[in-house]
């Protein structure tokens, strides 16, 4: 028997009498295999009904509205499947971004502080969240839900301080920049879209093309295993939640860019979005799974979903059915397609 | 590898060793139906794959065919934007306009935020209408300041817009509010209170809404104007925050009640908080010893008042700036006439226990106008 590796594991080499079973499951494992083809087919799928159901959705102005309401929870949800990858979840991620929203935004308002030094502090202050985070999960094996909920709370709290009671606006040009946009025959790119892109390709390429990816995708298939193999199980998980905090910190310099106004309410729902996103896009929930072009296919899924409802006047009610069905249905996918048979 | 795996050699490889045939479903543990060969999973696969897709092409197509055959060719778009669907006052508010919008022959599209304060959903929303090409844009804000971006974007369209219930700060980033005079609301509410607490010292619980909320902020200054206290006097005994929810209401109450089981006068926000907070009241047995207040005007608010659960409320008319902002709305779309300014919907005092100074209205013209 010739053992061949298949997405999915290895396989007993098929007898030709096997071969034409093969062929009719063929295109379809392949469809399966790579997880962002589904949910690329879904976005696909949306536009096309949208586009044929109004004339405004295809719009060059509308397509880019679309991703510029993708930009925050886009990136949250960078760092979410890279937690998510690791068999952890992250339900801190749009805490820690508004915090650095509040904190850049007080500093530069209030005590007239230059706006690069106090939009650095706030990125150094959002790592320092996710390394606690990450010391927490890797050197306590604690686990991320319960770790990332309690952050939450403490963030939450820390938040309300700093921002005395209310959201306040945030005027200032630096802070304001990734929502500045490139004019490009009748639509915009904002910066903010071109740092969201850039920051996939980034962690895309350290995710795939680097050891430390691989090593990513090791732990969350099997932590024990890849304990047994020498993976430095410890530093990795830490390294992939300070990450995760520094993307989170960006995440609030473009949520500032977006919506000029530093609000202790904003992104409550941050964390279930990103976590859709990712799972729509065809990350495991059980980790070592999915890949990273499939959650900006899942965000803008969601995104496009909203916008064409509304482009529409369909009642906002059909979004969160359909996400839901999406949800499952990717889970289900995800679970049967990957034949656990502990 | 191609793929984004790594298979650990400890894993248990899948082997299907049966040439003959697809005896690899046998499965080894008792009573278990799952496939266990692959063939059987990549089926199983492939049914929830096209199952799914089915599914959402379903609702998804259903959805917009049966919008696209209801809309009219040139319909006035106008689009709605409110806080939250939580809350009465503003469902009351949406279906004003609905139906107004009907009778004029416009399409209404209302979208909402998911929570009190909300203002990521109000602005996504709004640049969504923008999109779909609205004639007139009426919003609530959830916060007064987080709207102006985008906002000045839908005004450099030409597209009109009207700030109901709330304005926005500064009030002329809309082109006009139509709102309840909120402070002057709150000043009623507390004058009545001090009324109807007659000569007892007071010991005031304030149970607020939403922190930093314009409408929130108005009417508890407007409140405390009225009762003629300032703020920070001992008299208030106790704050609570309840987000305008009757569930914290009655949280809000209870933990004030335990701290200081004196307290004999009540400002709530809405009638949501305030119902919550008689709930907690009631619990206690000191239904006769509190004056609650209220601001809201609604049916269940009113039927509260004549069952003297609340002492007064100060109705707020909700219908009238949603038909009068839609009428605003297809004139502007027709002649290009601005409404400006602040338009005042007026309020009402609402009680069955007036006092000959200070006018009010009694719960049966109260039922016959309130919006609920």
């Amino acid at each position: 028997m010739r053992l061949q590796s298949t997405g999915d594991g290895v396989s007993a080499d098929q007898t030709p009498r096997r071969t034409a079973d093969n062929a009719r499951t063929g295109i379809m494992r392949q469809v399966l295999l790579k997880p962002t083809v589904g949910p690329l087919i879904v976005l696909l799928l949306f536009c096309t009904v949208f586009s044929l159901a109004t004339h405004t959705f295809l719009a060059a102005g509308n397509l880019s509205l679309v991703v510029q309401q993708s930009v925050i929870v886009g990136t949250l949800a960078i760092g979410q499947t890279m937690i998510i990858l690791t068999a952890g979840v992250d339900l801190a991620n749009g805490g820690i971004a508004v915090l650095g929203t509040i904190v850049a935004g007080r500093l530069v308002a209030e005590q007239q502080n230059p706006a690069l030094l106090s939009l650095l502090f706030a990125l150094i202050l959002c790592t320092g969240f996710g390394m606690t985070a990450g010391l927490l999960v890797s050197r306590l094996m604690l686990p991320p839900f319960i770790v990332t909920l309690g952050l939450l709370g403490i963030i939450t709290a820390i938040t309300r301080l700093v921002a005395h009671g209310g959201a306040f606006p945030v005027t200032d040009d630096l802070l304001a920049w990734p929502g500045n946009a490139i004019a490009v025959g009748d639509t915009s790119i904002t910066y903010g879209m071109l740092i969201m892109f850039g920051l996939y390709l980034l962690v895309w390429y350290l995710l795939t093309q680097t050891a430390w990816g691989r090593h990513v995708y090791a732990i969350g298939n099997n932590r024990e295993a890849a304990r047994l193999v020498g993976i430095p199980v410890q530093s990795r998980l830490l390294s992939v939640y300070t990450f995760a905090g520094f993307l989170y910190g960006i995440g609030s310099w473009l949520a500032l860019g977006r919506i000029p106004n530093a609000d202790p309410n904003a992104l409550q729902n941050a964390n279930l979005d990103s976590i859709t996103a990712g799972v729509i896009g065809g990350t495991s929930l059980f980790g070592g799974r999915g890949s990273l072009w499939g959650t900006l296919i899942g965000t803008l899924i969601v995104a496009v979903l909203r916008n064409g409802l509304t482009l529409t006047g369909i009642d906002p009610l059909w979004q969160d059915l359909v996400t839901g069905i999406l949800v499952i249905g990717a889970v289900a996918l995800d679970q049967v397609s990957k034949g656990k048979q502990r | 590898m191609k793929d984004n795996q790594m298979r650990i050699v400890t894993k248990t490889p899948v082997m299907s060793y049966d040439n003959a045939g697809d005896a690899g479903n046998r499965d080894k543990r008792a009573g278990s139906l799952r496939p266990t060969s692959e063939r059987g999973r990549w089926r199983s696969c492939r049914r929830i794959a096209i199952a799914l897709l089915a599914t959402v092409a379903a609702a998804t197509i259903f959805a917009a065919v049966s919008t696209v055959a209801n809309a009219a060719g040139d319909e006035i778009l106008i689009g709605l934007v409110t806080k939250t669907e939580v809350n009465p006052f503003f469902v009351k508010m949406r279906q004003a306009a609905t139906a107004e919008a009907e009778k004029q022959g416009a399409k209404l599209i209302a979208r909402f935020g998911k929570f009190d304060g909300d203002n990521e959903g109000q602005v996504a929303a709004v640049e969504d209408l923008i999109s779909a090409g609205v004639k007139g844009i009426l919003i609530t804000p959830s916060n007064s300041t987080g709207v102006l971006g985008v906002i000045k974007k839908a005004r450099d369209k030409g597209i009109l817009v009207i700030a109901l219930d709330t304005a926005t700060d500064p009030a002329d980033a809309v082109d006009a509010t139509l709102a309840t005079d909120n402070f002057e609301a709150g000043v009623l509410q507390g004058q009545y209170a001090r009324k109807a607490l007659g000569d007892k010292t007071p010991k005031l619980a304030m149970l607020d809404g939403t922190p930093g909320g314009t409408v929130d902020v108005l009417r508890h200054d407007g409140f405390l104007k009225g009762f003629g206290l300032k703020e920070g006097d001992p008299a208030i005994v106790g704050k609570q925050i309840t987000h305008g929810a009757q569930d914290q209401g009655q949280t809000g109450m209870e933990n004030l009640l335990t701290a200081h089981p004196d307290i004999n006068v009540v400002y709530t926000v809405n009638e949501p908080a305030a119902e919550g907070a008689y709930a907690a009241i009631k619990a206690r047995g000191k239904s006769n010893d509190v004056v609650l207040t209220s601001i809201d005007g609604g049916r269940l608010g009113v039927q509260y008042v004549n069952a003297g659960k609340i002492a007064a409320t100060v109705m707020q008319f909700p219908k009238i700036m949603a038909a009068r902002g839609v009428d605003y709305v297809v004139d502007y779309a027709k002649t290009g006439k601005k409404p400006s300014g602040f338009i005042n919907t007026g309020a009402s005092l609402i009680t069955d226990k007036p006092f000959s100074d200070l006018p009010s209205k009694d719960t049966k013209w109260g039922l016959e106008n309130c919006w609920g």
